[in-house]
Parts: C-alpha cells; sequence; structure tokens
C-alpha cells in the first residue's frame, strides 16, 4: 500500500533536480521495448532525417571556429615573434577581419541549425506525448473492469503523468542531444588529429578516467540514494499516519511516542540523506578536476610540440576548445544509458498497460435491441472472480417484466456481482442470461447496456454544472426535459435554492452538495435516460433522514413500470421484491420471495430476526404512531 | 524564506568554511589561464621545455587543491542541508502535535503534510545548492574580471556587453516560459482529474455509453497541454543555441579587438588567450546566478508555507501539566449553555447546549445529518473550544484540566475506524502498551472482534496497512472499539461507531459493552434508532439545538421529529 502511495505522490517529488546516482528503474525487456518505441517514432522518420541532418550541419559549423580562431591567433603570435626577432611582418588585417566576420556568419548558422533542429524535435515529441496519453485514456474505455480490480487509481494515473512524462523528456532532450553529442564528438575528433595525434591520444585518456570515476562514485552513492529513499518512505508514512489521524493520537495521548518514533526515523534520514547528497555532489568536481587535468597536459604538451615547431601556438588554444568541447558530449553520453533504462522502463511500463487484454466483441451478427420489455432469465449462470472461486454456481432464475428483484446480504458478501454479470461488466464462465429470450452476448455491449439504467451507492457526478449532470448520456434531451427530470426526481426544489440554479458547478470533489443530494442527481439522470431495465443500489448510510425519505420516494418513482434490481441495505424494500437473492461470501445461498424464505429459516429468516429481534411493547408503540399519522392525513 | 534563517544558525561555522573554500577554489580555478599565458609568453617564445614542465606541474598542483576544496564544500555543504532541515523537520512535527483541529481545518491534513515532506525536500535540494553556488559564483566572476582587467583593461566593455547580452536571453526566455510553467502544473492537474473522474466513474460511463464524451472531454485537457509545452519546450529550446552563439561570438569579439591590440605590442598573445578563457568563466558565472534566481522563488514558497505553520500558535493551549496524578474520574459529564461557532465562521453550530450525562448511564444523540452531534462529542476531548458556556467533569471545567489528564479519562471511537499500519495487536495497545495478553482478548471479544482475528491466518499478529486499508469497514470499526476498551475509560464516546455493523453483530456489541460500561458514562451519537432506544437519555438534535429530550418511549409520544426518525426506519414493522 505504501508504494502505491508513493507512486501517486510521485508528482509531487519531481521538482528538485535529479541527483546523479539515483537508482535507475529498469525495464525488464529492454531491446523489446526500445524496438517497439522505434516503431512508434519511424512514423515520423521525415521529421527525424531533418533533425538528424540538421544536427550534425550545428555540430560540423561550430567545430570548425575553434580551428579558423586558432589560425589567426597563430598569425599574430607569428606577427610579434617575428617583430621580436627584428623582421617587419606586415599583419594582413583585411584578410583577419574576413576571417572574423566568416566566423561570425558560421556561428550564426550553426546556432540557427541546433534551435530548428530544437523546435522540430519538440513538436514531434509532444506530439508522440499527446498520442500516448490519448491511447491510454482511450485504453481504460475499452479495458475490462476486472482489470481496475487489481489496480489502484493512482497506478493508472502514474501512466498517464509520469510515465509518459518521462518518455517526452527523453524524447524532447535526449534523443537530440545523443544525436548533437555523437556529430560533436566525431567531428572534435577530427579535428584534434589534424592538429597533433599525440595530444589527441592524451586528450582521449581523459575519457576512461572521468568514466571510471563516474562509475565509482555512481555505485558508492546509490546504496545511500536507495537507503535515503527508503527512510524517506518511512517517514513520509508516519508524517501521513500522524497527522490525517490526528485526532485519535490526541485522544490516546499519543503525541510523545509519535515524536520518539519521528526522531529516530528522521536521525536515520540524516545520516543517510548527507551521505547521498556529498557523494552526488562530488561528482562535479571529480570530473571537472580529470577535465583540468586534461587541460594542463595539453598545455604542457602543446608548449613542448610549439617549441619543436610542430603545431602552433594557435593550436594550443583551438586544442584547449576542442578539449572542452569533447569531454561535455562524453559525460552527457555516460548519463544517456541511465536515461534510456528509465526511459525504457516508463515505456515498457505503458505499453504494457496499452496491450493489455480488452472488450472483445465476439458478435458478428449482433442484435440490436428495440422495444425491450425487460423479461430477464438467468439460465445456469456460473460466474468466479478467479478461476480458482467459483462464486456463483448453477444460478436460475425467470424475472417478468416489471417485476422486482432484491439483492440482499451483509457488507462484502458480493451483492453487485450479479449486476456487473448482467450488463457484461465481467464475462460468466458458464451458462446464459437472455434479456426478453435473447442471450446477452449477442448485443454488442453498448446496445446492450444502454437496456439499463443505474443509481449507484457512490453517486458519481463530474465536474460541471449540474445541467450537464443530469443531462449526462441523454445529451439530446432539452432543458425542460432535464427540469422536468428533476421534479421527478424530487432535486428540483433543493436545485432552485443553490446560487446558480442549474447552472451551478459541482466542484471537483462535488462536496458541494450533500451525499444525499448527490444522489438524487443521479437518479434524475436516470429517470432522464429513461431505461427499460433498473439498477439500484439503495445505500444511504450517510444520508440525513428526511433526504433519505425523498430518495426513497424517487426511486419509488424510478421503478414503476420498470424490471429492476435492487441492492437493498433496509429490509422494508424487500416486502414488495418478486424475488429476493440472499447473498453469503460472493455466493447466492437462497432464492424466492420473503414469504418463502422466512418459512425456510435459513440465513434470510435470520437476518430478519436480528433485524427485528428487539420486536417488543415500543415496536408497538411506533406503529401506533405511525397508524395515528396516517389516519391524520 | 528569512524566517528560516535561523535553522542555519548552528552551521554557521561549517558555511563560513564554505566560504572560505569556495574562495581558494575560485582563485585556483582563476590562476589556471594566467599560467597557460605564461607558457605561451614565455615558454614557447623562450624555447624553454624546462619552465613549460615547471609551470604544468604548478597547474596540476593548483588543480588539485581546486578538487580538495569543492570536495570538502560538497561534504560541507551536504551536512549543512541534511542537518538544518533534520532540525526543521522535526521543529515542524512537533508544532504539528501541538496543533488541535481548528488549526488542522485551517491547513487540511493533506497540505500540513507536503509541508512536513515535500517542501522541506526542496529546501535541503536548494541549500545544498546555494551554498556551492550562490557564494561561488560571485567570487568566481569579480575575481575572473579582475584577472582579466590586470590583462587589459580596454576589452573590459567585451565582457560588458555579453553579461548583459546574456542576462537579457535569461530574462527573455524565463519571463516568456515561467508564466506557462505555472499553467502547466494547473493543465496536468486537470488531466489528472479527468482521468480520475473516468476510473471513478467506470461503471457509470459503460452503462450510459458515454466513452466517446469522456474521450473528447480528455482530448480537450490533452490538446490545451500538448500546445501550452509545445510552446514552453520551443522557448526554452531556443536557450542552448542561443547561450552558444553568445559564447563564440565572445570568443571571436576577444580575437578580433585583441588582434589590433597585439600588433600595436600592446598585448601578449597568451594574455588574449588567457583572457578568453576568463570571459568565458565569467559568462558561466553569470549562468549560474541566473539559474540560482529562478530555482529562489521557487524554494521560497516552500520556506514560506513551512513558515507559516510554525508562526501558528495552537488556538488550544494546555495547563501545565500537574505533578500530582490525577484521581480517577466519576466521569460526570455536564455542558452548560455551550455555544460553539468553529473559527472563522460566523454562525455557531450549536447554540446553548445545556445536559448531563451521568455515569453508569447511556446519553444518545440523534438528528440529520448537519444537526451537530458529532460537534458536539468533539467538544469533550478539546478538538476544539468552545465559544461560551462551559463543559464540566465531575465539576471541574475541562479548561482547568491538563490535556493529557482530560483525554486519559476518555475512551473515543470515532466514525471511521481510524487504524495504524502494525498489526492488529499494536493497534490494540496503542491505548494501552502494558496491556496484558487476557485483557486484550477480553477487550476484542466485547469489540466481537475475536471471531474474524481468529480467522485470520496470524492472529493478532496480522498486519494492518496504513489507514486499515486491508481490512473492512465494519472490522475497522470493531478494532477501533476494542481498543477503546482496552484503556479502560470512565468516559466512552462513540460517535456513529456501529454504521458499518450488520445488525445483529450491533445488537451482540450492545449487549457485551453494556457489561463493560455499567459503572462508566456513555456518549453515543448514532443514525439508527435501534442502536439508541435503550439509552437512559435520548438528546434530539436539530440545526445546532436540542429540541427534544428523553427516552425512547417519551420521545415517540411528544417529539415530531423523532417520530419522523422512527417512522422512516422502523416501516417494516407495522406490515409485518
Amino acid at each position: 500500500m505504501s508504494e502505491k502511495k508513493s507512486s501517486q505522490r510521485e508528482p509531487g517529488f519531481r521538482g528538485g533536480p535529479r541527483g546523479m546516482g539515483e537508482p535507475v528503474q529498469k525495464a525488464k525487456d529492454f531491446k523489446g521495448t526500445i524496438r517497439r518505441l522505434s516503431a512508434y517514432l519511424f512514423e515520423y522518420k521525415k521529421a527525424f532525417i531533418v533533425v538528424l541532418l540538421f544536427s550534425a550541419c550545428s555540430a560540423v559549423f561550430s567545430i570548425i571556429g575553434p580551428k579558423l580562431l586558432g589560425r589567426i591567433i597563430t598569425e599574430l603570435y607569428e606577427a610579434v615573434m617575428a617583430h621580436s626577432a627584428g623582421i617587419t611582418f606586415v599583419l594582413d588585417f583585411q584578410y583577419i577581419n574576413r576571417m572574423m566576420l566568416f566566423l561570425v556568419g558560421l556561428y550564426a548558422v550553426s546556432s540557427l541549425f541546433s534551435y530548428f533542429q530544437n523546435y522540430i524535435m519538440s513538436g514531434v515529441s509532444m506530439k508522440i506525448t499527446y498520442e500516448f496519453r490519448k491511447n491510454i485514456s482511450e485504453k481504460i474505455d475499452r479495458m475490462p473492469i476486472k482489470y481496475f480490480d487489481s489496480k489502484t487509481h493512482g497506478e493508472v494515473l502514474s501512466r498517464i503523468t509520469n510515465d509518459v512524462d518521462t518518455i517526452s523528456q527523453t524524447l524532447n532532450q535526449s534523443l537530440a542531444q545523443i544525436i548533437t553529442s555523437i556529430t560533436t564528438v566525431i567531428g572534435v575528433l577530427v579535428m584534434m588529429l589534424s592538429i597533433s595525434w599525440l595530444m589527441t591520444l592524451v586528450a582521449l585518456l581523459v575519457v576512461p578516467l572521468s568514466g571510471m570515476a563516474t562509475m565509482l562514485v555512481v555505485k558508492r552513492s546509490q546504496k545511500y540514494f536507495k537507503k535515503q529513499q527508503e527512510y524517506l518512505g518511512h517517514i513520509n508514512g508516519h508524517i501521513e499516519e500522524n497527522y490525517s489521524e490526528h485526532n485519535i493520537v490526541q485522544v490516546f495521548n499519543g503525541e510523545k511516542e509519535a515524536v520518539r518514533k519521528f526522531q529516530k526515523m528522521n536521525e536515520e534520514l540524516y545520516d543517510s540523506a548527507w551521505k547521498s547528497q556529498f557523494l552526488s555532489s562530488m561528482m562535479m568536481p571529480m570530473i571537472g578536476f580529470i577535465g583540468n587535468l586534461g587541460y594542463v597536459v595539453v598545455c604542457i604538451l602543446g608548449g613542448y610540440l610549439a617549441v619543436k615547431r610542430t603545431i602552433e601556438v594557435g593550436d594550443i588554444q583551438a586544442f584547449i576548445q576542442y578539449m572542452r568541447s569533447f569531454t561535455q558530449p562524453i559525460g552527457q553520453i555516460a548519463t544517456i544509458s541511465n536515461t534510456l533504462q528509465s526511459t525504457a522502463a516508463a515505456a515498457e511500463r505503458v505499453f504494457e498497460f496499452l496491450s493489455e487484454e480488452e472488450e472483445i466483441e465476439e458478435v458478428t451478427e449482433a442484435k440490436i435491441p428495440t422495444e425491450v420489455s425487460g423479461r430477464v432469465e438467468f439460465r445456469n449462470v456460473t460466474f468466479g472472480y478467479t478461476k480458482e472461486r467459483t462464486v456463483i454456481r448453477d444460478f436460475s432464475a425467470k424475472i417478468e417484466p416489471g417485476q422486482m428483484v432484491a439483492i440482499v446480504g451483509p457488507t462484502g458478501a458480493g451483492k453487485t456481482t450479479i449486476v456487473k454479470l448482467l450488463m457484461r461488466f465481467y464475462e460468466m464462465q458458464g451458462g446464459e442470461i437472455l434479456i426478453d429470450g435473447n442471450e446477452v452476448r449477442s448485443f454488442r455491449r453498448n446496445d446492450l447496456r444502454s437496456i439499463f439504467g443505474m443509481v449507484l451507492q457512490d453517486a458519481w457526478l463530474y465536474n460541471a454544472s449540474i445541467l450537464e449532470n443530469i443531462r449526462y448520456g441523454s445529451f439530446g434531451r432539452s432543458d425542460e426535459e432535464v427540469y422536468a427530470a428533476a421534479r421527478a426526481a424530487h432535486c428540483d426544489e433543493f436545485i432552485r435554492a443553490l446560487p446558480d440554479k442549474y447552472n451551478m458547478i459541482l466542484n471537483e470533489e462535488a462536496n458541494n452538495i450533500s451525499q444525499g443530494q448527490k444522489q438524487l442527481l443521479t437518479i434524475a439522470r436516470t429517470i432522464l435516460a429513461d431505461p427499460k431495465i433498473l439498477i439500484l443500489d439503495e445505500a444511504t448510510s450517510s444520508v440525513d433522514t428526511r433526504t433519505e425519505v425523498l430518495i426513497q420516494k424517487a426511486m419509488l418513482h424510478l421503478r414503476k413500470d420498470r424490471t429492476s434490481f435492487v441492492i437493498a441495505h433496509r429490509l422494508s424494500t424487500i416486502r414488495d421484491a418478486d424475488l429476493i437473492l440472499v447473498m453469503k461470501d460472493g455466493d447466492i445461498i437462497e432464492q424466492g420471495t420473503q414469504q418463502e424464505l422466512l418459512e425456510s429459516k435459513g440465513f434470510y429468516a435470520e437476518l430478519y430476526e436480528s433485524q427485528f429481534t428487539n420486536g417488543d411493547v415500543e415496536e408497538a408503540a411506533v406503529e401506533e404512531v405511525i397508524k395515528e399519522e396516517r389516519q391524520d392525513q | 524564506m528569512i524566517r528560516l534563517i535561523k535553522y542555519l544558525k548552528p552551521y554557521s561555522g561549517l558555511i563560513l568554511l564554505s566560504v572560505l573554500l569556495l574562495f581558494i577554489q575560485a582563485a585556483s580555478e582563476l590562476a589556471l589561464p594566467g599560467y597557460m599565458s605564461d607558457i605561451v609568453n614565455r615558454g614557447i617564445a623562450t624555447a624553454d621545455t624546462s619552465y613549460i614542465i615547471k609551470t604544468g606541474v604548478l597547474m596540476i598542483a593548483v588543480t588539485l587543491l581546486s578538487v580538495v576544496c569543492s570536495t570538502a564544500v560538497g561534504l560541507l555543504a551536504s551536512k549543512t542541508a541534511a542537518g538544518s532541515c533534520k532540525d526543521l523537520r522535526s521543529d515542524l512535527f512537533k508544532k504539528v502535535q501541538l496543533f488541535s483541529n481548528a488549526e488542522f481545518d485551517q491547513f487540511s491534513a493533506s497540505s500540513l503534510i507536503t509541508r512536513t515532506t515535500n517542501d522541506i525536500t526542496q529546501i535541503q535540494q536548494l541549500l545544498i545548492m546555494m551554498i556551492r553556488m550562490v557564494f561561488y559564483a560571485p567570487i568566481l566572476a569579480v575575481g575572473g574580471f579582475l584577472h582579466a582587467l590586470a590583462k587589459s583593461s580596454s576589452m573590459s566593455w567585451i565582457i560588458g556587453v555579453a553579461v548583459v547580452m546574456l542576462l537579457c536571453i535569461v530574462f527573455t526566455v524565463f519571463s516568456l516560459a515561467i508564466p506557462k510553467f505555472k499553467r502547466i502544473q494547473t493543465i496536468i492537474d486537470r488531466v489528472n482529474a479527468v482521468v480520475r473522474e473516468n476510473l471513478e466513474g467506470m461503471l457509470v460511463i459503460r452503462a450510459f455509453n458515454t466513452q466517446r464524451f469522456e474521450e473528447a472531454r480528455f482530448d480537450e485537457v490533452n490538446k490545451e497541454l500538448t500546445a501550452v509545452s509545445l510552446f514552453v519546450h520551443r522557448v526554452m529550446s531556443g536557450m542552448m543555441p542561443a547561450m552558444m552563439l553568445l559564447m563564440n561570438l565572445v570568443t571571436v569579439a576577444v580575437v578580433w579587438v585583441g588582434a589590433s591590440q597585439v600588433a600595436d605590442f600592446r598585448l601578449d598573445v597568451g594574455d588574449m588567450m588567457a583572457y578568453m578563457q576568463y570571459v568565458m568563466q565569467i559568462i558561466m558565472a553569470f549562468l549560474m546566478m541566473s539559474m540560482m534566481f529562478i530555482q529562489i522563488p521557487r524554494a521560497s514558497i516552500s520556506a514560506g508555507r513551512i513558515a507559516d505553520v510554525l508562526k501558528t500558535e495552537p488556538s488550544i493551549t494546555d495547563v501545565a501539566e500537574s505533578t500530582v496524578p490525577m484521581p480517577r474520574l466519576r466521569g460526570e459529564v455536564c455542558f452548560d449553555k455551550v455555544t460553539f461557532s468553529y473559527p472563522g465562521a460566523s454562525e455557531p453550530v450549536l447554540r446553548e447546549i445545556s445536559f448531563t450525562a451521568s455515569p453508569g448511564q447511556t446519553t444518545a444523540l440523534i438528528g440529520s445529518t448537519g444537526s451537530g452531534k458529532s460537534t458536539i462529542v468533539n467538544l469533550i476531548p478539546r478538538f476544539y473550544d468552545i465559544t461560551e458556556g462551559e463543559i464540566r467533569i465531575d465539576g471541574m471545567d475541562i479548561k482547568k484540566m491538563s490535556l493529557h489528564d482530560l483525554r486519559e479519562n476518555l475512551g473515543y471511537v470515532p466514525q471511521r475506524g481510524m487504524l495504524f499500519s502494525g498489526t492488529i495487536r499494536s493497534n490494540l495497545t496503542y491505548a494501552d502498551a502494558n496491556a496484558s495478553e487476557e485483557e486484550i482478548r477480553k477487550a476484542a471479544e466485547i469489540a466481537q472482534a475475536m471471531e474474524f482475528i481468529e480467522a485470520k491466518p496470524e492472529g493478532f499478529a496480522s498486519a494492518i496497512a496504513q489507514g486499515g486499508s486491508n481490512v473492512s469497514g465494519g472490522q475497522k470499526q470493531r478494532l477501533a472499539i476494542a481498543r477503546a476498551l482496552l484503556k479502560n475509560p470512565q468516559i466512552y464516546i462513540f460517535d456513529d461507531s456501529f454504521s458499518a455493523l450488520d445488525y445483529k453483530t450491533d445488537a451482540n456489541l450492545r449487549a457485551a459493552l453494556k457489561e463493560k460500561t455499567k459503572s462508566s458514562t456513555v456518549l453515543l451519537i448514532a443514525q439508527r434508532i435501534s442502536t439508541i432506544r435503550d439509552a437512559e437519555q435520548i438528546l434530539v438534535l436539530e440545526q445546532g439545538r436540542i429540541v427534544s429530550r428523553g427516552t425512547h418511549k417519551e420521545l415517540l409520544k411528544q417529539c415530531e421529529v423523532y417520530q419522523e426518525i422512527a417512522a422512516s426506519q422502523l416501516s417494516e414493522e407495522e406490515l409485518r
């Protein structure tokens, strides 16, 4: 659980710069994932070719610069030396000016190429990112509900945000960087070789050296980073728990203990935090040191060679510049392997998600439900959420149009299972369900589901106006029809009392109206949809009595002339039911009318008894009161 | 930001040492081009190889000095940042422990969590960078300028122009991009919100066949996100090429201007080469500084959020804990004309509430949501302080008791059975660390929790996940009840704690509780009439007032609100 939590919270942690040596997530199938990702990129091959060309041009143009500059410096140096030797040497300023202008042009063109390459690349990567997000969101709608039984919302969300983001970052920065780095390294190498092979050799020695240094630091710091991450997880968990349940902490006088525990965790965190920070902070100076070492060696060797007249003075200057632009891309390439690893891991998760099984339409000639009367028949239905455990065995029942089925049982008994099968949110393993004599699997899922209307315990509303929420799913209906549905659902009155009436926007948590009001809105929505068969979950635990009465009335209205499946929490609903299904531990253990069930003296009878055990004198008193009231009316 | 500076005080020695080391580091970095210039000017010119090698060795020594310094600074910075953040985190946590519900409402628990975790991590990151760069960049810039000046004063304008241009680039890019960064964050939040809604409403969406509609809704935010991020990326991607161009042009400018000076013998070639490198270092320093100025506002938001918590004084102050152990209370709870409004609210939620809950009796509260039932019981442990009137326990104003003593006598069971991560046992012994095995079992038995605990393979040692997410609502409630029982208090508060139990368990539990709470005061909130009908006293609440009181029987006769509630719940029986 804590792991899932932390993945949900990840966006918050993204702010800080990624320390070097942080542990990298690795893909299980690196090659396969990269191949798949490449296939995605292949669609944009034209853009990639242009990017490649541009970045190569940019690199080449900027690489010529130092060499030309070096030549000018040599020229100057010669002039000075000649002068000190007493020979007159006229500096060709016209030549220098021409060269300078040429250089300015060269650098400008190089930067332009580099900018356009970036420009194109961001376009491509944003497009790909957009596609990824779109694919994932559409995928969600096509996946079987079953998939989400074992996944938290946070996990799915993290695909859309974190993972796609990682991929986008890599495409946007690293990919162009790889190309530029590689062209730069090759170009620089050529230029360096053209100056002096000996100096190039020395400069190249820097590469394995800095590579080794990097490895050394990364290896050591990774251990501490892992520890830091772990301790951070512990301490965050403790804080979360303590803050969100502070009333319990207070009333049990647990503050001192909480602080003691916190201090211990805090010490542990400190210890790993400074060590990991220190180790990762060593990276820069170490690489800098090795770079400087190369610089010094180039100076010495260059000076020596210049004395020997093997190279020119300007070449030293050029070589120093090349060295600088050589070590930088090498460093980048070193971190790119890490980036690729984490990108592959992210891409793998995205691809895994995208290739999850979908709800497939297996019908070739789908029947279209018209004029549904609402007769439902279950024939030997067998079902289990997992293959190992069958929860519904050989269930058969016939429900005539307009009849009511009540499903009862203790919490967690799986009362919604039948409903989920009926609407094909899950596939049964055996038997069949018929609606007006047609097997449910002979319809398209969408057509099948359009027969049903549903009011669930968790009233689902979205961030839009009340009007839009009621009209949800029946988008063609007029405002008048919406008002009529609201009146039928007894919510017109409270809506009109709201500040913006029907145009009030429900906020994200939809907590600007009460739980009961939310339920009334979903009832109005279902009334407007006018379904043939109804599914009602009538839990009203967090609703006050008056609203509850309204909800009951609205539901009664809704049920009229419709076949309905009611997930009952109060036994009052049940006495009207034509069929009661009693569920326990996922299984239907009894079925029949109330009369039959009471006579059989089974689980239902027991449940019934327990609810009304205290039925004694006082109960009679209530009845008296109520009867009197009725008479008054 | 400034308000948190005191957390750096204990580390001021380390910081001072860091600055000193940074000076040495900058000096040695800046010495290198000078040596190179010497090699060119003297070594090569006079063909003196031994001079070249001697200078080279010196350069290596200087480089070594620089790396030692910067590593040491890294160590000091890490210790300073991690240490001061440790202190800060600890102070923040301790502060929050003192907060009452008023402060929790003010900040919201989730915001307090991010402040203690995320915001502090942000600050730690910034501190390390600050120490390593904030001091270093100016030192390097000033040092570089002085060195450059020594080589040639007439080319200083190049440095000036370069720095101004650099700042222009940085300013343009960021003034374009930063406002969009914030926008991206809000759009990402909206993308998340839509996906979350889709996941939560999955069944509804499929039942109503509104997939297309939802996809269009997502596409809208997705497109917006793509457009804004594309803009930002394109602006940002101009930064690097512009920087490169600037640096290259500066080099060209130095050589160009320098060439004529060399020709006039006002400048040595080696010095010109050194000059180029100084200019680079100065530009780098300014680049570092501008990056810092972009980071600082972000961290200062975090710092401000933390400082806000630290400066908040808890609205409920504790009296000094008495040294004499408090005598065991009888447990008579008396509300005397209590009026209460939430901090900042204009209307009171409770008005003139008066009642007495006596030991050995059950006082039940009933009423619709928002009538103030939970608010009443939350006043007893002083989660909030009352606005007017007085609450007395055994005749003593609860404000005059220490919070510890007061709470020690209360057994509180909240609506949501809140559990901590650990085991079933650790959750039960949270009430009393010294509880014996027998006591634990007894409490679990009364709470009707024994059955499911024993059904678990590991029994009392079964793990409980954070927030108790791996046990059902009813099980959570039963464990929370068992926990309160173990405390063995004089006053029990059950805030709708039976709601997730089925009727049978509810009945059994109440029967078992009756025995246990025989001599205690019991305050009970419930939605179900069946749960409270045996109470000695029932208070019917509506809109923050007690509208009626009496026993079940009496209320059925006199109280309209109660009749209404009863009618809605007990109507099954009438047709039986």
